[in-house]
């Protein structure tokens, strides 16, 4: 059970406490479980070291300084670098490890933990020089970034408030406790902070507007529904630094005037949902939530909410709706949510980056973040970096950093020596940039005036062996069963626009359906109600715009260059490159490929459903599909 | 539908106690933590939530059907879900599910008659880095494959495995 901090002074104290406890000559080992790392097998990694900690520890514990040598391992949410996991960063020299196996351990704990020694192998190596790569700083990955939000993901475990608090969190709060809610709320219309949803609206103003509309209860809410396929920044905050968001929204309720707050997160979260709820109640614990915050006059608490997996509940009124327990339906906001929103009163509704972004710009100042970015953007912008590019992971990048830096210098280029195709951000709501854009500053009107949009921060690079009309066809398919169903034209016209893509990948198209589609398309823009129909056609138009050849090689050739859509391709073996392993007649589900040991095999295009398990088995690269 | 048995009405009832009666705002949560016991959600379930929340059968009914994350039917023992987010999709993805369809004979969403499997598609569940995935009760399987995939559920459908 934790003390009651009944005034700025008891935070402060518990901070010193804190770090004398922790001694400078404090090692500690940071393991990620994010979900990239989990899935890579990092728990059994943390719970091998810890175990290893423990009995080393211990041993350590009979020398005259127990303290001054104290070794220790905790689990982070998302370091980032997700391709390398799992990883581990090292404190205080902050060394990252990567790709490290339970047999790795022991030497871990021996070398690094209690020899100070780094373990050469563990290191990354940069691709261009072939230097082993000890920080952060020289990791080509984490270089190229500025990573304001996410800096302490791998450094405080997430289920304790102590490491938030340790590291300066709640200072913020006291400051803008001091500074009272005008002047809050000054400094943030002064930084320019723009809503990291995906609208990127100033997010001073809208807090502005819930403070002077009319009535004594208020709501401030976090959008934590990141529903775009492709994007994992809000759950990597919530999951890596939750005390994080929670001081954003206790500064936000402040300057707004809210005493009640949700946080609105995805089911298909549920780590997320286990993190903010644990710092949620350790918050409340020590007064951080509740009465008198901090011996103030603030009143102020949080419930967390779960989504019930529909995509269109990321839209504002749609998520008011569910959070009532409804159907996640939009309505026409005639009326702005921060006069009318949450239960018919003022609400004020920010996502997970922007609520994070809330404490830096009141300790540091509007002018500092003002400093960074562009000047319409400012900040940094964290995004998804996935798809077919070398180095996946989350990235954190000034506002304006061009496309090319994060895809090449940070992401590491296209695996396999594949040639780049296009650059896929904004969500399904957004665009495919091809080769041409890779100069394109990322901000929010740039991207816009480019035909995409920024959104939430989904990143998906595409090489030459993505389709750009499967990519369109995915994105409506998406859509279509994401529409609530409300407005005819986005209930029907999305499921006909899928049909009509259907048809092309299936070898059915002519060009009068390119030319149904856009005509559709228009359409659906022009009259749907909320922003998932009016922007639903964005995929297959830029792709119709930027890569219209593809879609011409499916009608006039019957041809798919990038060789997905199924209807237009053939399995083959090449003659040359078969060396007769019989594997893939082994696993063919379809018996369909014959031929002898040590000689060259055959698929029987009668039996041949292009399942494509040949292809993955054989080691040799033998089976072509055209 | 068959009679639900004492014990998941006891287990229902006592998940409801937890919210206020009456307290409509809860419906979504309180489905969610219905669901959580039983693993989906009967019809008769949905009837003690309607009562408990003071909604009408067809309001619980509307919200329970909107959203992908509950389930109206019985589920399999295991559930074997493809993450489709766009970072799977074009690593691949289309084709895993169209495994998992083709060697559990059933179509995504559906479960297999024995009810031994589940098969499920998602969004996205926010581990695009290591895509294409596939989740097999709770465990994450990143960098998947056609081949691996069907190696994976190959026990759980009792089929007879090509060696």
């Amino acid at each position: 059970m934790s003390a009651l901090l009944a005034d700025p002074g008891a935070l402060a104290r518990r901070r010193e406490a804190l770090l004398e406890a922790r001694g400078p000559g404090r090692r500690v080992a940071a393991v990620c479980v994010g979900t990239g790392c989990r899935a890579n097998g990092a728990v059994a990694v943390y719970e091998a070291l810890r175990a290893e900690v423990e009995e080393r520890g211990a041993d350590r514990e009979v020398e005259a300084r127990p303290r001054a040598n104290e070794i220790e391992a905790h689990v982070t949410g998302c370091q980032g670098f997700c391709e390398g996991g799992p990883l581990i960063l090292l404190s205080p020299e902050g060394v990252v490890y990567h790709d490290v196996r339970v047999e790795d351990v022991s030497e871990i704990v021996e070398r690094t933990l209690l020899g100070g020694k780094v373990v050469e192998r563990l290191l990354c190596v940069d691709p261009a020089t072939d230097v082993h790569c000890r920080g952060e700083e020289e990791v080509p990955f984490y270089r190229h970034q500025r990573r304001l939000l996410l800096r302490d993901n791998g450094r405080l475990d997430p289920a304790s408030i102590d490491d938030y608090i340790a590291l300066g969190g709640y200072s913020a709060l006291v400051r803008a406790l001091e500074m009272g809610p005008e002047a809050v709320l000054e400094e943030v219309k002064r930084s320019g902070l723009r809503g990291r949803g995906g609208a990127g609206f100033p997010t001073g103003r809208k807090w502005e507007a819930c403070r002077h509309a009319e009535g004594d209860l208020k709501y401030v809410v976090c959008n934590a529904d990141e529903g775009d396929p492709g994007a994992f920044m809000d759950d990597a905050l919530l999951e890596g630094d939750p005390h994080l968001v929670l001081e954003g929204m206790i500064i936000g309720a402040l300057a707004i005037g809210a005493h009640e707050g949700h946080v609105y997160v995805r089911q298909e979260y549920p780590v997320a949902v286990d993190r903010i709820t644990r710092a949620i109640e350790q918050a409340r614990e020590v007064g951080l939530l509740g009465e008198a915050i901090l011996g103030s006059e603030l009143s102020f608490d949080v419930e967390v909410s779960r989504g019930g997996g529909a995509f269109v509940c990321g839209e504002a009124s749609a998520m008011m709706a569910s959070l009532e327990g409804r159907r996640g339906v939009p309505r026409r906001r005639l009326i702005h949510l921060s006069e009318r929103g949450l239960w018919g009163r003022p609400t004020n509704l920010n996502n997970v980056e922007t609520w994070a972004n809330v404490p830096q710009i009141v300790s540091k100042g509007a002018d500092w973040y003002a400093s960074i970015g562009t000047e319409g953007s400012t900040g940094t912008k964290i995004f998804s970096l996935v798809g077919k590019v070398e180095n996946t992971g989350l990235v954190e990048v000034p506002m304006g950093t061009t496309l090319r830096e994060i895809v090449f210098e940070i992401g590491g280029g296209i695996p396999g020596g594949k040639a780049f195709k296009a650059v896929q951000t904004g969500g399904p709501s957004g665009g495919c940039l091809p080769a041409e854009k890779l100069d394109t500053p990322v901000d929010f009107d740039t991207l816009t005036a480019e035909g995409s949009m920024m959104g939430s921060g989904g990143m998906i690079v595409m090489d030459e062996d993505t389709c750009m009309v499967d990519v369109a066809r995915y994105f409506l398919r998406f859509l279509a069963s994401e529409s609530c169903g409300n407005c005819t034209s986005c209930r029907e016209g999305l499921a006909r626009l899928h049909g009509l893509l259907g048809d092309i990948v299936e070898g059915r198209g002519t060009r009068a359906t390119i030319a149904l589609i856009e005509e559709l398309a228009d359409t659906v823009q022009a009259t749907s109600l909320c922003a998932l129909g009016t922007s639903a056609v964005n995929p297959v138009l830029s792709t119709l715009h930027h890569f219209r050849g593809e879609y011409l090689a499916h009608v006039d050739e019957r041809r798919c260059p990038a060789g997905v859509c199924k209807a237009l391709v053939t399995y083959t073996i090449d003659l040359e490159l078969c060396n007769g392993c019989h594997l893939c007649a082994l696993r063919c589900p379809q018996e369909a490929i014959s031929g002898e040991r040590k000689q060259t095999h055959v698929i029987d295009q009668e039996l041949c459903i292009k399942c494509g398990i040949c292809r993955d088995v054989c080691r040799y690269d033998a089976v072509l599909v055209r | 539908m068959s009679d639900p048995s004492a014990d998941d009405v006891r287990r229902v009832a006592a998940v409801l106690a937890r919210y206020p009666q009456g307290d409509a705002g809860s419906l979504v949560n309180a489905l969610h933590d219905v669901q959580g016991e039983l693993r989906w959600l009967p019809e008769d379930a949905l009837r003690m939530v309607a009562r408990h929340l003071g909604l009408s059968r067809a309001q619980v009914y509307g919200v329970a059907s909107f959203y992908h994350g509950f389930h109206l039917e019985p589920r399999g023992e295991h559930t074997c879900t493809v993450c489709m987010g766009t970072a799977c999709h074009v690593r691949g993805a289309p084709r895993l599910l169209e495994t998992l369809e083709r060697e559990a004979d059933v179509a995504a969403g559906g479960t297999t008659l024995d009810l031994a499997l589940t098969v499920e598609e998602v969004n996205c569940v926010g581990a695009c880095a290591i895509g294409p995935l596939v989740i097999l009760d709770d465990e994450y399987h990143g960098h998947m494959t056609a081949d691996h995939l069907s190696r994976l559920v190959g026990p759980l459908l009792e089929r007879e495995e090509p060696e």
